[in-house]
């Protein structure tokens, strides 16, 4: 009979672990987020243009408003869209 | 000497010239108030994530400058929001890592997202390097 490891390893073993989410503006050591690259901005837009929680992003409080205002100014400038469907 | 960042968008509908025009006399007015100019940039004509004043492009322009102290803003916008020609524009104060950036940035040190972490890292060994 098979005993209860060879069973587990009948699925994927890490399925359930979670990775280890970071603030890359930490570990990398970016001091500014510039508004006017926009592709840089994007990664924290979701498809509809709307901004990603930091639970999804893993961004620090601190760098996450910074990005937020950094978002708000491309939608000023036009560089962003407000609203929008399958941006990405 | 605070240093200040306004970003602009003229309507494309001008001939080049004209756009360019435009431009011009924005640096000239800043020089005239006594402002130094750090860099000016011409990120052309693009597209917009949505139309304002009925277009859909505008050409953007970046200028960068350092002023004694806030009172020059005030003029400078007032002539901007007067100007017809000049959709839309967005003046930002930088702190040290923003002026810190957008040196790099000239300097081209800063690639792409991916190279820019690496290259974050070879820009403080060529700092300690220089300090060295």
């Amino acid at each position: 009979m098979a005993s209860r490891d060879d069973i587990k390893f009948l699925s994927n073993p890490n399925i359930g672990d979670k990775r280890k989410k970071y603030c890359r503006f930490r570990k990398y050591g970016i001091k500014y987020i510039d508004y006017k690259d926009e592709q840089f901005l994007m990664q924290f837009v979701n498809d509809q243009g709307k901004l990603l929680p930091r639970r999804i992003t893993g961004n620090s409080l601190k760098y996450q408003r910074k990005v937020s205002t950094a978002v708000k100014r491309a939608r000023h400038l036009a560089m962003l869209p407000y609203v929008t469907d399958n941006l990405k | 000497m605070n240093q200040y960042e306004i970003t602009f968008i003229v309507d494309p509908v001008l001939s080049g010239d004209e756009i360019q025009a435009t431009a011009k006399t924005y640096v000239d007015l800043l020089e005239g108030e006594g402002c130094k100019m750090v860099h000016f940039d011409d990120m052309g004509i693009r597209s917009l994530a949505y139309p304002i004043k009925k277009r859909t492009n505008g050409a953007y322009f970046c200028s960068e400058f350092q002023a004694v102290n806030g009172e020059v803003i005030e003029k400078i916008e007032l002539s901007l929001r007067r100007d017809e020609r000049i959709m839309r524009f967005l003046t930002v104060r930088l702190e040290k890592y923003g002026i810190k950036y957008n040196e790099d940035k000239r300097n081209g040190l800063i690639g792409k997202k991916k190279e820019e972490s690496k290259s974050e890292d070879s820009e403080e060994k060529g700092a300690e390097a220089k300090k060295a």
